[in-house]
């Protein structure tokens, strides 16, 4: 059974076209019919650009605000928006890490009590010994020496510091993690030092991940499986290695052609026209068409489903797998 | 892109910066050299804090009072370092512009666009009235803004993050200068948008021949770009080579840790291999090398001197003990790193 399931989540805001008090009043759907399950032990990575949905649905999934529809099950529970002792419970089961350190910590208290605090909050260890010596077990475990324990956040790196976060976020054993952008802030040789430590106590803790970023190469060394988002949906589903050597949707094959490489100088880059639409007003049909340079007739009128195109694969597009050959009959 | 000549354009000589911390001066440059020569685009690589930026506003005067600029800055004979505050705004924008990583705060949000590119055209090309306002259309027709007529109309506000930064090299033109310094300037942008800016200032490299000093923190952006890189570490340049030689074979230890660390999208997926430790304090000065605590290869040398930048081959220097001026040519340079990966 999935740990985690999410079953048609939408999150749709009223907003004001413009900043007149009666201005028409419209929609914007931030997510808008996303499904995804995590079995325990895997990771899933949700990529897209900026506005895509990744990060709401990313809230939604802890339950930090209400979806306007559709559910998330965790281990067979309903997850609600709703702050009551069950969904403390929950809560001690998924923790997350963001994407900036300093903004997560506490800046007037040592780092070593920041990793205590859950314990207390949620009453798991008895004994001020015997919290310690857990908090100084996980800070040996996210490559942290203990003498950091009586340190603050100002007197850390920034590497370090996502350290505490990771260090403060495992205390409780959780089965679930919820990352966003969790390497983004740091330095190129920083970042690698962490992807691996994200790696190591993936394996050893045994969890669930969900992991989110706008960098494919990151997402690539750590997920099981990778979810595509554009506009609020999944456009494509699959695992990493096959997805990013041979992109199906067309957004996919210009997100990937766009990351520039070092290794790989001239190449054909597709550069997409334009930017992303508006989620206030999605377009007609299949929402990437005004920037697809395949689109046909049909993206402008029907939105294509994401559907099984065969080896774990999903792509939400009519030129691809089973759609296309309905198209071409 | 072979516009580039032999003729130095920006020479920038023992350059060092300090800044004043309540009377302790710290010191984040360490005395760098570089040439800039006409037409050539260089790109300028490193982590936070290795002095990319710095090294770059200190040739325009942009540091502010508590920083202590020394050593020398020549743009085609005359020394920048010695102007005054008068003679440099005739500098800025004319012959050298810049633009940074947020377009959003690099632009006045209470002025319509229009206005703030035709104030670059008075200012540096002494037009206008209607000359101005028709130039002003003409650029932003040219970086790409789409519907440009109606956009000089619009507040930054009204565009998005990709818009703004075509506006901002829109001004940058406008003053047609030798020299564009950008910092930085993809970096706040989706990944499709970041194709489309640096297609634009590839375009107009090519149709003005224009010179290019890219200050990134990522190598995949510089190697789309540059044609020459330099790599800084901790307010030192540590490496400087043509971009097609430091990619293949990295002769610095850092420059090859930084390759390293950097995860492939196509390469089969394997364990990334992080450089160990961090990048040192600024104002903690330990003799020898900086990255001498965090490279595999230090030796005792490493840790009693600092290495000087010295040419390993006349096309790139290196400011390593390990690699550098006793390995007379490429060749064996490259050889060495070859039977290095096999081992």
């Amino acid at each position: 059974m999935a740990l985690l399931k999410v079953e048609d989540i939408t999150k749709h805001y009223v907003v004001r076209q413009t900043a007149r008090l009666f201005a028409r009043k419209s929609i914007l759907r931030a997510v808008d019919g996303v499904s995804f399950s995590i079995p325990r032990g895997h990771t899933l990575g949700l990529v897209g650009e900026s506005g895509c949905g990744k990060s709401t649905t990313a809230q939604l999934v802890l339950g930090l605000g209400p979806a306007t529809s559709g559910r998330v099950l965790f281990a067979g529970e309903t997850i609600s928006a709703v702050r009551d002792e069950r969904w403390r419970t929950l809560r001690r089961h998924m923790q997350m890490v963001y994407q900036d350190p300093l903004g997560a910590l506490d800046r007037r208290m040592p780092v070593g009590e920041q990793v205590v605090e859950p314990l207390l909050i949620h009453g798991v260890e008895k004994g001020a010994a015997a919290r310690r010596e857990r908090a100084l077990s996980l800070f040996e475990a996210v490559g942290l020496g203990t003498e950091l324990f009586k340190r603050y956040p100002h007197e850390l790196s920034g590497g370090q510091r996502q350290r505490v976060v990771l260090a403060r976020a495992l205390v409780l054993e959780p089965s679930l993690l919820v990352c966003d952008e969790p390497v983004s802030a740091l330095d190129v040789s920083i970042q690698a030092q962490v992807v691996n430590l994200l790696q190591d106590v993936k394996a050893r803790f045994d969890l669930s991940m969900l992991f989110i970023s706008h960098d494919l190469k990151v997402v690539r060394q750590v997920v099981d499986e990778v979810a595509v988002m554009y506009l609020g949906r999944i456009i494509e589903q699959g695992p990493p290695d096959a997805l990013f050597r041979q992109p199906l949707h067309p957004y996919t094959a210009a997100l990937v052609s766009a990351i520039p490489t070092p290794r790989r100088r001239m190449r054909d880059r597709i550069v997409l026209s334009g930017d992303p639409p508006n989620p206030v007003d999605v377009p007609m049909g299949c929402a990437f068409h005004p920037r697809c340079p395949r689109a046909i007739a049909r993206c402008r009128t029907d939105a294509p489903a994401l559907s099984f195109i065969g080896q774990g694969r999903l792509a939400a597009c009519h030129l691809v797998g089973g759609n296309a050959a309905r198209v071409a009959a | 892109m072979s516009v580039a000549s032999h003729e130095p354009l920006v020479t920038i000589e023992r350059m060092t910066v300090d800044f004043d911390l309540g009377g302790r001066l710290v010191r984040v440059l360490h005395g760098i050299d570089l040439e800039v020569r006409r037409g050539e685009s260089i790109g300028i690589v490193g982590e936070s804090g290795c002095g990319k930026s710095v090294s770059w506003l200190a040739v325009l005067g942009l540091l502010g009072r508590r920083a202590r600029v020394g050593g020398k800055v020549m743009l085609e004979g005359q020394n920048l370092a010695v102007l005054g505050e008068r003679e440099l705004s005739r500098v800025r924008g004319r012959r050298i512009a810049m633009i940074f990583q947020d377009p959003a705060s690099s632009l006045n949000p209470v002025q319509k666009i229009g206005r703030q590119i035709e104030e670059a055209l008075v200012l540096h090309r002494g037009l206008s009235g209607s000359a101005a306002r028709a130039q002003a259309k003409r650029l932003i027709d040219r970086v790409g803004v789409t519907d440009a007529a109606r956009r000089l109309d619009q507040y930054p506000h009204e565009l998005s993050g990709g818009m703004n930064q075509r506006v901002m090299i829109a001004i940058a033109l406008a003053g047609q200068p030798d020299l564009l310094v950008a910092d930085e300037p993809t970096t706040a942008l989706d990944v499709t948008i970041q194709a489309q800016v640096l297609d634009l200032i590839r375009e107009i490299r090519a149709e003005t021949g224009m010179a290019l000093v890219l200050i990134s923190h990522d190598l995949g952006v510089v190697s789309d770009l540059c044609e020459r890189i330099a790599v800084m570490y901790a307010g030192r340049i540590v490496e400087e080579a043509p971009a097609e030689m430091l990619f293949v074979e990295p002769l610095h230890p850092y420059t090859h840790g930084l390759l390293a660390a950097l995860p492939d999208l196509e390469a089969p997926s394997q364990r990334l291999i992080a450089i160990p430790g961090t990048v040192p304090t600024p104002g903690v000065d330990l003799p020898g090398c900086d990255f001498a605590p965090r490279c595999p290869e230090a030796c005792e040398a490493c840790r009693a001197v600092v290495p000087p930048l010295a040419n390993s081959t006349r096309r790139r220097r290196v400011a390593c003990f390990r690699r550098a001026p006793a390995v007379g040519s490429e060749r064996i340079a490259f050889s060495e790193r070859a039977s290095e990966l096999v081992s």
